[in-house]
């Protein structure tokens, strides 16, 4: 019961609820320059969501407890999502539950709850927002299980903290399997955020949304923590991203000089993480969804190279 | 030893270099003389580099590069006589083709250069003594009959000729990486030197070869091989191949291809058994070997082209000699080695008379040709004997052949003679009723205007009786030692 | 633990691992392809690959045939083929988009299976081997299957010509990884039947074109038997 370990579990919960939103505006920002756009102001996310928060909320007649209950579900699964994924520390309070299955299965959560959520309603857009989302989600999801499993691999075993202080604390070596398993990574993370090549999140066109299409019906609060549950997602998306493929600078110890030291690092990396999507979002056009299953097929096959050869090149006898 | 040195050097010269001047000037009027001039040469050569190599007893040559032993001179004559007798065969034959205006000069000029480069690639791949260099020339031997199987630019040849490109080139990319294999199990014994791969070394240190490597390598080479033997089911590209090329072709890729890839298998085989020490190699070749005697003997009585037809009979006759290599012991092999000479004699004397059968009747569809031997007596009993030898009956030497090899298998493995019984009196019954059909019956035959050349087709086929009725004792003794060798 | 294992390999030994996982990525990309001209392309990197592969073995082991190979296969498959088949390309003005006979996810999970298999044909290999690539002997088989599985997957003349080359790389990766390269003058052999293929090739594309007017080849699919 280390009470740096705990105070780095809750500066990493409070540092994600605050720093996500930023995240999500400096892609924005970085897209709007790299379109030779101007860009609105980096702070817009947290404006929005305020002005979410003071709105009233109004709710179609025949809707269920369910669609009332599922913002609140979805934003406590993103949370605790970014939270047991160790971004400025390893040595946290819930490393021992911070299993990267559990990880898999508590995005799948979300995923549930806002599905199910979208054809709530019973209108025609939501059923096909949510029918998307579950196409994607089950071609994603086998090849971000086939990624934690190369990764685990390398480290023997499936607990991030340890999967992450493994290949962090490690010798410089070229693993090609892990250059495979990021590439793998990235495709993953573009489908799951919905962004493009899968879905373009700016659209304001129905019939070509997936997310959106199932959040039609959420105004005010729920609207808001919907909003603030997606940029939670990427945020943890990017940290997980950055803690497989680029662990260099997150120490193994809570002190709060090495943890203020990894916040730094933290905010460098998330900036060029951001710039590096907002990059892959410009240079691609958007997937027609009957291709999307190709898309994530290229991942899952690339997932499933990676591990083959962990297995034939890292690990022989 | 240097007597027997400028021998091979010739074997193997004069094809090349008949070759490279038949590619300058094969255009002109006496390039079939040319051909056939040359061939005879390689024959003589041949020949005297066989006598030397049965009074001196096996040799290795040029540095060990070429190895002759009792089991490949004899068919390195074996080649050189085919390969001779087919170059008579052409002359007339490929004069009819250009008066018929089926082949212009230039494209002569490409089949006769082709032909004598074709022959030089397979003496090549019989003497050399090592694998790599063996690889290579199988690989030429396809690439020089690809261009020669599409001789014809029907739509129906490009596509035979691709097929056969497209398998038997992949085929041999199998038998790359089996001998690759080999190569990676040698070099752990006798050192990363060249001599790693030749035949020699690697049969004198064959116990020494780790068994898994080697059991796995020849997999791959038979494979790889056996797609250019024939062996089913790798076999689609030999009837159509056979079907659409000029019959010199299809005389020389039944008479002798098939016979340089089965030797090859052999020599693997030999190292193999003595690496493994099972019967690993044997139980592989006879069950394939059994699956290719039975197959075509169902497809013969569809067919309705008579050089398919004669193809798959080749496709039989080989999978029979696979199979009696895969027995093993000195009768099955001496029967297997039997069956190859005369089988490459009774089938490449076939198709010279087919050949020009369906050059009098302007088709190759059986039905539409009839009558044979009342318009030309001698290719309609040259066809009829030839097919008559080439089933079995006695007292050609096909007969013996098969004899020999069904006693060795009542003998060690009987439940393969009703098998292999049914598939021989199948095959039987199909082509004897076809060749009836075309020899007998109202002629819808034309005369040729060039005499055929039919001599060779009646030296094969008396050869063929003699081996029947009585084996030389020079021959006998030869084929014994040869069967010694293969174990 | 397998971390461990990692570092007691030499960065030259993880640089040639690197070469054959590139190698297996470009197999499976040359798989996936739709388009002839990138298909070209990949194979030249293939080739490039194969090229740096066999130099950095040539140097570390000091094994002078080698560094012959490397240069052989610069010289052929970097240069002299892609250049041949672009020519080709453009003179039978052939552009299309390459057809597959089973859609592309179908084959790529065919190809995972293949790759697997061959893993495990080549482990009794790798444990033999005393090379410092004999963990890549797996990866080679592989690319082999897989260009197989591209040629009978394909419907065009050029593709499959293209994947015959690329299992010939495959083979030529298998010979360099197990063995520290075949004995010269069979090397020099092989490269000289590549050649003379290709040339023949060339010259029976265009008797196929002429006849069909095209390079499909399901037209010249017609000759089953009677």
């Amino acid at each position: 019961m280390n009470v740096y370990a705990l105070f780095a579990q809750l500066l990493e919960l409070v540092i994600a609820l605050l720093l996500a939103p930023l995240l999500t505006g400096w892609v924005n920002q970085c897209r709007a320059w790299l379109q030779n756009r101007s860009a609105p102001p980096l702070l817009q996310t947290y404006y929005t969501l305020s002005k979410l928060f003071h709105k009233d909320v109004l709710i179609a007649h025949n809707a269920s407890s369910l669609f009332r209950a599922a913002p609140y579900i979805i934003f406590a699964c993103m949370a605790l999502a970014s939270a047991i994924v160790p971004t400025l520390s390893t040595e946290l309070i819930f490393a021992p539950a911070a299993d990267a299955i559990a990880l898999v299965g508590l995005f799948a959560l979300a995923r549930v709850f806002i599905a199910l959520a979208g054809m709530d309603v019973g209108t025609s857009f939501g059923s096909m927002g949510s029918r998307r989302e579950m196409l994607v989600g089950f071609l994603a999801e086998p090849a971000l299980l086939m990624v934690f499993f190369t990764a685990s691999l390398i480290s023997q075993s499936t607990s991030l903290s340890t999967i992450v202080d493994t290949l962090a604390h490690s010798e410089f070596a070229i693993y090609p399997s892990l250059a495979f398993a990021g590439v793998a990574f990235t495709m993953v993370s573009l489908a799951e955020n919905a962004r493009v090549p899968i879905d373009n999140p700016t659209t304001h066109l129905e019939l070509t949304m997936i997310h959106e299409a199932m959040i039609l019906e959420y105004s005010g609060r729920h609207l808001a923590l919907i909003e603030w549950a997606s940029s939670l997602k990427l945020f943890a998306y990017s940290c997980l991203g950055l803690a497989l493929f680029f662990p260099f600078g997150i120490p193994a110890t809570a002190e709060p000089a090495a943890l203020s030291f990894a916040l730094v690092i933290l905010v460098v990396k998330l900036a060029m993480g951001g710039a590096a999507l907002a990059l892959i979002e410009t240079l691609n056009a958007k997937l027609r969804i009957f291709r999307a299953p190709e898309f994530l097929g290229t991942a899952f096959l690339l997932a499933v190279l990676a591990m083959l050869v962990h297995l034939l090149l890292e690990a022989g006898p | 030893m240097t007597e027997a040195t400028s021998m091979l050097a010739l074997v193997l010269a004069t094809p090349f270099v008949t070759g490279i001047v038949l590619a300058l000037f094969g255009h002109r009027r006496s390039a079939a003389d040319i051909n056939a001039a040359g061939s005879l040469l390689t024959l003589i050569a041949a020949a005297l580099l066989t006598a030397r190599v049965i009074s001196a007893g096996p040799m290795t040559l040029f540095d060990e590069q070429f190895f002759v032993d009792p089991l490949n001179v004899f068919l390195i004559a074996l080649t050189a006589l085919v390969g001779f007798t087919t170059s008579l065969f052409s002359r007339p034959y490929m004069r009819v083709e250009h008066d018929h205006g089926r082949l212009s000069v230039l494209r002569l000029r490409l089949y006769h250069s082709m032909f004598q480069m074709f022959m030089c690639t397979m003496l090549v791949a019989l003497s050399t003594n090592n694998l790599g260099i063996l690889w290579v020339a199988m690989e030429a031997a396809t690439l020089t009959t690809v261009l020669l199987v599409s001789l014809y630019r029907t739509p129906a040849s490009l596509e035979a000729a691709w097929k056969y490109f497209i398998l038997c080139g992949v085929g041999i990319a199998q038998a790359l990486f089996g001998t690759i294999l080999i190569y990676f199990a040698a070099e752990r014994v006798l050192g990363p030197e060249g001599g790693a791969l030749l035949w020699t070394h690697l049969d004198a240190v064959k116990s020494d070869l780790e068994p898994t490597v080697l059991s796995l390598a020849f997999i791959f080479l038979f494979v790889g091989y056996g797609t250019k033997t024939g062996l089913v089911p790798l076999h689609n590209w030999l009837a159509d191949a056979h079907a659409e090329g000029p019959t010199p072709v299809s005389a020389v890729l039944s008479g002798l291809l098939l016979n340089v890839a089965l030797y090859a298998i052999v020599r693997c085989k030999v190292l193999v058994d003595g690496a493994l020490g099972t019967h690993f190699a044997g139980n592989l070749m006879m069950a394939f070997g059994l699956l290719t005697v039975v197959v075509p003997a169902f497809y013969l009585s569809r067919q309705k082209d008579v050089k398919r037809l004669f193809g798959y009979s080749s496709i039989e006759h080989m999978g029979l000699i696979t199979f009696a290599f895969g027995m093993g012991g000195a009768v099955a092999n001496f029967a297997a080695l039997l069956h190859m000479t005369v089988h490459s004699l009774t089938k490449s004397a076939i198709f010279f008379a087919v050949g020009h059968a369906s050059q009098m009747a302007g088709t190759q569809i059986i039905d539409d040709i009839q009558g044979l031997i009342k318009r030309s007596p001698t290719i309609g009993w040259a066809l009829m004997l030839g097919s008559l030898a080439i089933l079995g009956m006695p007292p050609f030497g096909v007969f013996t052949s098969e004899f020999m090899i069904l006693t060795t298998a009542i003998k060690h493995y009987p439940w393969a003679t009703p098998i292999l019984l049914t598939a021989l009196g199948v095959a039987f019954a199909a082509m004897f009723g076809k060749v009836q059909g075309m020899v007998f019956g109202e002629p819808t035959v034309r005369p040729l205007e060039h005499n055929p050349a039919l001599l060779p087709v009646f030296v094969h086929l008396g050869l063929v009786l003699m081996l029947g009725l009585w084996i030389p004792p020079y021959l006998a003794d030869w084929y014994r030692q040869a069967a010694r060798l293969i174990g | 633990m397998s971390t461990a294992l990692l570092h007691t390999v030499p960065l030259s030994g993880q640089v040639i691992n690197l070469c054959a996982a590139l190698m297996l990525l470009l197999g499976f990309a040359m798989l996936a392809q739709r388009r002839v001209l990138s298909l070209i392309n990949l194979f030249m990197l293939q080739g490039v690959v194969l090229f740096a592969s066999t130099l950095i073995v040539a140097l570390t082991t000091k094994q002078s045939h080698l560094l012959y190979s490397a240069g052989l296969t610069l010289v052929l498959k970097v240069f002299a083929l892609p250049y041949i088949l672009h020519r080709l390309i453009r003179k039978l003005s052939v552009k299309w988009d390459v057809e597959t006979l089973l859609n592309i996810p179908t084959t790529m999970l065919v190809g995972i299976g293949l790759v697997v298999i061959a893993f495990n044909v080549a482990q009794p290999i790798s444990q033999l081997s005393g090379t410092i690539t004999r963990a890549t002997i797996g990866i080679a088989l592989a690319c082999v299957l897989l260009s197989f599985l591209m040629m009978i997957t394909r419907s065009k003349a050029v593709p499959q010509v293209i994947a015959f080359l690329a299992m010939e790389n495959a083979l030529f990766f298998a010979a360099t990884s197990a063995t520290y390269g075949m004995p010269m003058v069979v090397e020099l052999g092989i490269a000289l039947d590549v050649m003379v293929g290709m040339v023949i090739l060339g010259v029976f594309f265009f008797h196929i074109r002429q006849q069909f007017d095209s390079l499909d080849i399901r037209h010249m699919e017609r000759s089953k038997d009677a």
